[in-house]
């Protein structure tokens, strides 16, 4: 509870501070030496594990973790140059394009150069997690029908039971979230397919949200039956256990046509104070022992690319992410979701 | 090898040059492959983009609202597959950013065409390769100027220009250390016809003034001529001497015994004892005059035919008959017996004259230093692959003097003194054995006398 009002005193402080909006901020370690500033969109619980076993190795060092959202880590690099030494984000096209327009400094170590070509951009962006994109079904609300495999399996499914889910269906805003237009456009872009379902989702008053909680919540409640589009990761952390010999009611689903892997990248800024020790802990992330830790402690998929299912398609960190963000094509984009959400 | 390099080494010098052109050669790729590579890769990453900008300008369409923009995802991924490089772009629309980075650099020319142009600025942090494609489109009541712009960094291009150079130095550092045992070999392949006439050259005898034969590259042919011109200048100044020598000794020899001739006429005819012994000393003084004459014609001809030698087979038996026919009466005057013994024939090879040249030497030496009425004997036999003849007298013998001193130039013993003698003799004998591949020795016999054995190669 102390370190909770600590964290948010913390907080209300770095807002003072700096510009952009801080979620969250805690100081790992009391080492003596230097101190390392990561500016991550991972949740503090979610990373502390890793950080603790980073500093165990490192005692000297102490760790100040700034948790913010997609937009306030890309606002802070992008216009504030505010100084970190290594920036966390799952919004790849955000963090390709601050690669891409110079923010992330070169770093060259044995473990980024090792990563397979689709999960580095040059010396400069790494990915560090790779999470399937995935559709969250409800057991009970799909009683008596078959669980949907694929997008052609859930298009038929809502079409052929409008009734059982009317306005039980979520997805992300696309407006509201970076993630959901990520997802949705590296959708659109894989198959024709989306725009039939997203067609098929507006007619059955689809709601949307802007973050994965909300919709696993709602599963939970009975409000949805089903979420397409949640990062894996999320739902199996957040899923509650089923009771002792029944099979929990949320079921994960990877979509067998194909199904979109997003990465969760990291880059050494161009003015971190310390980028020899923002590298350190990317190495430590990318060891075995961070692996790890990612794996089992952080329950995030680790990037491990023999182990690369063949429906998953990881999203290549290459500037083609930088087309989305164009913001006249964004703008087409969002109209064209619009006019298949809102149907009279 | 050093005696023809007076200035350091001719090889180091060859292999250094080459060395040099070699590592010149290795430069020069290098440079050519990386330019090369440069501009290959320049060109290949330009057509990509421009064909890129042009897709994007293509995919502009007029609506009712202005102009749709719409860019295709792949074009941006392929144009970021080949170095990874990163990615800028921006759509003016009359005049107006629309999109893209606003503050990208504008061509300095205007493009005419709509094919892509391409031109170079510093962006941000860095240097871009920009394409460019000017187009005009109508927009409600006129054409409107659009202008689409690409720029790509080029480390993809770096970094292709760099391998492929990388690739060259490899091959001209593997070209040069190629070079470096090639360079020796063929160093040592040019030197080696100097390195075996210098051998075949030094390999001569003493006496060996031939003109140098030797097959030789025609870059050594002036060395050779100017070698063959001194040893000729050498041969021929040798040749005066001796013929000077034989010249002098005839010219002495012949009034010599016209003067010997006289003196003995006096002698006979005059009663003054004191005359007749001042005759006599004269007419001993004369003899020996004349036999050092003889002799110094016997050692340059000796001289002169051990150069040319001649090699036929001699049978030593032979000569020795012939040669002790020849001292009968001066041997009868002194009443010593003078005997030929032993194997016969003995056959050696070389030329006759200068063994019977020897022989005669040798017997004129037991004659002269042998007391009356004994006996100087002339023994033929064979030893290990020689054939030897001992001249052995019962003279004076050498008294401890050493041999190598009696075979020297114009030397003789001490004991001689009553003797006429040049101090040629011997040294005649040992020239001759030297030039036919044999051997003398002068031994001293236990019964008194001198044993002088002459070796010659048997055959």
């Amino acid at each position: 509870m102390r370190q909770l009002i600590l964290a948010g005193l913390l907080g209300l402080y770095a807002c003072a501070a700096q510009a952009f909006e801080v979620e969250d901020q805690r100081v790992f370690g009391t080492g003596s030496g230097a101190e390392i500033a990561v500016l991550s969109t991972t949740d503090t619980e979610i990373f502390a594990p890793l950080i603790e076993a980073f500093l165990a190795q490192n005692p000297a060092l102490r760790l100040r973790y700034v948790v913010a959202s997609s937009q306030e880590v890309y606002r802070a690099v992008h216009d504030e140059g505010a100084a970190f030494d290594l920036v966390i984000s799952s919004a790849m096209d955000l963090q390709m394009k601050l690669a891409n327009d110079g923010f992330a400094a070169g770093y060259a170590s044995d473990a980024v150069l090792g990563l397979p070509g689709w999960a580095r951009w040059r010396d400069r962006l790494f990915g560090f997690a790779l999470e399937p994109v995935v559709m969250l079904a409800s057991r009970r609300a799909l009683r008596g029908l078959e669980m949907p495999r694929s997008r052609r399996d859930l298009i038929d499914l809502l079409r052929a039971n409008p009734e059982r889910f009317n306005g039980r269906i979520a997805t992300y805003d696309p407006h509201v979230s970076g993630a959901g237009y990520l997802f949705a456009t590296q959708d659109a872009r894989q198959t024709d397919a989306f725009w039939r379902l997203a067609e098929v989702m507006g007619r059955l008053n689809a709601r949307l949200y802007c973050c994965s909680g909300d919709m696993i919540k709602g599963l939970e409640n009975g409000d949805l039956a089903l979420a397409y589009n949640v990062v894996g990761s999320y739902a199996q952390t957040r899923l509650p256990d089923g009771a002792e010999g029944e099979l929990p009611d949320i079921v994960v689903i990877e979509p067998e046509d194909f199904t979109v892997a997003l990465l969760r990248t990291a880059f050494v800024p161009v003015g971190a104070a310390r980028p020899e020790l923002g590298g350190a802990l990317l190495d430590f992330m990318l060891g075995v022992q961070g692996r790890a830790l990612i794996d089992g402690v952080a329950e995030l998929p680790p990037l491990d690319q023999t182990a690369l299912a063949p429906h998953l398609r990881p999203i290549r960190l290459d500037p083609g992410l930088l087309v989305y963000l164009d913001q006249i094509k964004r703008r087409n984009f969002l109209g064209e979701w619009d006019a298949a959400m809102t149907q009279p | 090898m050093r005696a023809f390099l007076p200035n350091g080494s001719l090889r180091a010098k060859l292999v250094v040059q080459l060395l040099v052109v070699a590592a010149a050669l290795a430069v020069l790729l290098y440079f050519t492959v990386r330019t090369t590579a440069d501009r290959a890769a320049e060109a290949t990453q330009d057509a990509i983009l421009g064909a890129a900008t042009t897709s994007i300008a293509e995919q502009l369409r007029a609506t009712e609202d202005g102009i749709e923009v719409d860019l295709a995802y792949a074009t941006f991924s392929m144009l970021g597959a080949i170095g990874q490089d990163r990615l800028f772009y921006r759509i003016d629309i009359g005049g107006k950013t629309v999109t893209g980075y606003d503050d990208l650099p504008l061509p300095e020319v205007q493009p005419a065409s709509l094919a892509a142009a391409f031109y170079t600025a510093p962006y941000l942090d860095t240097e871009l390769r920009i394409a460019v494609v000017a187009r005009s489109m109508i927009v409600g009541k006129g054409p409107v100027p659009v202008l689409v712009m690409v720029g790509q960094t080029r480390l993809g291009q770096a970094a292709i220009a760099d391998s492929l150079a990388n690739r060259a130095a490899l091959v001209g550092l593997g070209f040069f250390l190629l070079a470096v045992p090639l360079s020796l070999l063929s160093a040592g392949s040019v030197f080696n016809p100097i390195n075996r006439l210098a051998e075949a050259v030094g390999r001569r005898g003493p006496r060996d003034l031939r003109p140098v034969r030797h097959p030789a590259p025609r870059e050594l042919a002036p060395l050779i001529g100017a070698l063959n011109g001194f040893v000729a200048r050498l041969r021929g100044a040798l040749s005066q001497t001796e013929t000077f020598i034989a010249e002098a000794a005839h010219h002495i020899r012949t009034p010599l015994s016209t003067v010997r001739t006289e003196a003995e006429i006096a002698l006979r005819q005059s009663n003054d004892e004191g005359t007749r012994v001042r005759l006599r000393s004269m007419i001993r003084g004369v003899e020996t005059s004349a036999r050092s004459a003889s002799q110094l014609l016997d050692h340059a001809m000796v001289l002169y035919r051990s150069d040319q030698l001649e090699s036929v087979e001699v049978d030593l038996a032979t000569v020795a008959q012939n040669v002790a026919r020849a001292f009968e009466p001066t041997a009868e005057l002194k009443e010593l017996d003078l005997v030929v013994e032993g194997e016969a024939p003995l056959l050696t090879t070389g030329d006759p004259l200068l063994v019977e040249s020897a022989l005669r030497n040798l017997v004129d030496n037991a004659i002269k230093y042998s007391e009356a009425e004994t006996e100087v004997r002339i023994v033929l036999s064979r030893a290990v692959g020689m054939a030897v003849v001992q001249v052995l007298d019962q003279g004076r013998g050498l008294q401890g003097v050493p041999v190598a001193r009696l075979t020297g130039r114009f030397t003789r013993g001490q004991n001689v003194g009553d003797v006429v003698g040049s101090g040629l003799g011997l040294t005649i004998v040992t020239e001759v054995a030297a030039a036919l591949g044999g051997r003398f020795e002068l031994t001293q016999r236990e019964t008194g006398g001198t044993c002088a054995s002459l070796f010659l190669p048997a055959c």
